[in-house]
């Protein structure tokens, strides 16, 4: 057994002829708080969606919790605890925010065997740490912009992750709101969740996390502690388009 | 059982016992005539409402469907001179599978690529029939009915309660699947299938089982037909007209409820059955494009919509 909650193991993708991950490898431990960078297109979504299931990759493994989940579908890797945000929300349109949480909790949850009331205790407990409990009979299609991103992250929580990996959950948010979505994500992390942070605000990456890696055309570019990736010659030139 | 559940069987009931009692008073047959061809729409439609309307897969294949029940029924019937309820519960069976292999070979599909596939469904299904030659082929085949089982006396007055109880067991399935998991799931699904699928929702699985059971009642509703004309031929059998009203009815009823299709299903199937009537049952076809193009355009919620909208207002108006 190894100590890893996750193991990418040399996993790749191509999209026909390009490709958009090569030989990726990374280890995270259980309880971990792991920062994803590197600049636009660089294939950090196209991993994460490698991770959680929502696209299969074309070589290499994804060992979780100790379970081969290489080639499971997304749904049965979320029941073994990989739960994501997506970076441009994806509400159930049609549904209330509290809906949209016991979709998660039902189906992400095997035989979970709450009630009715029950699950939606849970459910409420989970909008309250993340602050949209006064939104829970709200449709979902009349979010704003940064209860959308948090409505994401509390359904990804519904369906209890040993892992939670979140896109760029404060991309367009402001400064108030990022230290908000922030908090979130440590409060949840304090609870024993591990969690990948896909971000773009290096302050936010760097405040938050206790190891850091960085792609740069589908490779990894290098990885380190927060300092020692902000340091880095060729983080610097990946940013930079050198 | 919820309140609203005991009301529901109540409603069920009263519904087939008004059923038996205009079979066993009414005289003209020509009631029968039409009303089962409307009580055969409801299925239709509510039966497509379960994958079209709950999962938002819109499926142009009821005709092959409700023509696999026509010719399941006359093969029993040749083959082995099976009772109506027999060729019924077979059909659904079949139904079930070919919803089962044909969600399989579909449903990876998305959106309009799944639409455009299950057109071609229909064009394979009626060729399979033209060639076989047990069942009459292209040109089609004639059948005789049995005698009509008591206390019916007319075949068609027994036929037309056939129907009526249909319509119960497949309203009372839709409703359940609305309201179940299954239900929430479809939902899910219709409103964005990755999230769904990364929330834990075995998205073809639930697809799978919404289009088993869709295709049960289509073709269960068509088994009846066979001995509803007495006459059997591919063209009328896989007409592409049970494709678009069921899919019309459905849309123009409204399709987050069971009781859209079944709104759609009596408005549309009486009005089309009125103009056959009165002028001929070519016009049918524009009528339906017309009401269709009116309610996409002026009512997209279809009648439930258009009612939940007047009760707002209303409730609204009130002190
Ligand atoms: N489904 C897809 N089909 C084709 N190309 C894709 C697809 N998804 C991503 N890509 C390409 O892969 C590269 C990496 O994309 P992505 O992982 O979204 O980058 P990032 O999240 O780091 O901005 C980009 O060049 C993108 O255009
Ligand atoms: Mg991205």
């Amino acid at each position: 057994m190894s100590a890893a909650l996750l193991r990418v193991d040399k996993v790749s993708k191509r999209f026909g002829g390009f490709t958009a991950l090569q030989d990726i490898s990374v280890d995270i431990r259980p309880g971990e708080r792991f920062g994803l960078i590197g600049p636009n297109g660089s294939g950090k979504t196209t991993l994460i969606n490698c991770i959680s299931g929502a696209l299969t990759s074309d070589g290499g493994s994804i060992v979780f919790d100790g379970h081969d989940v290489t080639r499971l579908p997304a749904y049965k890797r979320t029941r073994r605890g990989i739960a994501r945000s997506f970076q441009v929300p994806r509400p159930f349109r049609t549904m209330t925010v509290l809906e949209n949480l016991l979709v998660a909790i039902d189906f992400g949850v095997e035989s979970h065997g709450l009630s009715g009331d029950q699950a939606t205790a849970e459910v409420m407990a989970i909008l309250e740490k993340i602050g949209l409990a006064d939104k829970a009979r709200v449709s979902s299609g009349q979010l704003s912009q940064v209860e959308l991103r948090k409505m994401e992250l509390a359904r990804a929580m519904a369906a209890r992750p040993k892992l939670l990996i979140s896109d760029e959950a404060m991309a367009g948010l402001a400064g108030a709101e990022i230290d908000e979505v922030l908090d979130v994500l440590l409060k949840l992390n304090g609870e024993g969740i591990t969690v990948i942070m896909i971000e773009h605000i290096m302050q936010a990456v760097m405040r938050f996390s206790e190891r850091v890696m960085c792609l740069d055309a589908g490779r990894i570019v290098c990885e380190g502690t927060p300092a020692q990736v902000m340091d880095d010659k060729r983080v610097q030139e990946a940013y930079l388009g050198a | 059982m919820t309140g609203r559940g005991v009301w529901f069987w109540i409603g069920a009931a009263l519904f087939i016992a008004l059923a038996v009692a205009l079979a066993l008073v009414v005289r003209n047959e020509y009631v029968f005539f039409a009303g089962f061809v409307i009580l055969q729409f409801i299925v239709l439609a509510t039966a497509w409402n379960i994958l079209g309307g709950y999962a938002g897969y819109v499926n142009f294949g009821t005709s092959a469907f409700f023509g696999i029940g026509v010719y399941t029924a006359i093969f029993l019937l040749k083959a082995f001179s099976a009772p109506l309820l027999v060729q019924i519960g077979v059909a659904a069976v079949v139904g079930a599978a070919m919803g089962l292999g044909i969600g399989l070979l579909t449903l990876r599909l998305r959106g309009i690529f799944f639409s455009i596939a299950t057109v071609a469904i229909t064009i394979i299904a009626e060729t399979l029939i033209i060639n076989w030659k047990f069942v009459g082929g292209a040109t089609g085949v004639q059948m005789l009915r049995p005698p009509v089982t008591p206390p019916f006396d007319s075949y068609i007055k027994m036929l037309f309660v056939v129907l009526a109880i249909l319509v119960v067991i497949a309203v009372a399935l839709a409703r359940y699947v609305q309201d179940s998991k299954l239900g929430r799931g479809l939902r899910a699904v219709r409103d964005d299938e990755v999230a769904a699928e990364s929330c834990g929702v075995p998205t073809l699985n639930l697809k799978l089982v919404a289009c088993a059971i869709s295709g049960a009642l289509m073709c269960a509703a068509g088994a009846p037909s066979a001995m509803y004309l007495q006459f059997a031929d591919p063209v009328s059998a896989f007409n592409l007209n049970y494709s678009v009203s069921a899919l019309a009815m459905s849309l123009i009823g409204g399709t987050s409820h069971w009781i859209g299709p079944v709104l759609g299903a009596i408005l549309l199937g009486s009005t089309q059955q009125l103009l056959t009537v009165t002028i001929s049952s070519e016009i049918n076809v524009l009528v339906l494009g017309l009401m269709l193009v009116l309610f996409v355009v002026a009512a997209p919620e279809g009648i439930i919509g258009l009612v939940r909208r007047l009760w707002r207002r209303v409730g609204k108006g009130s002190p």
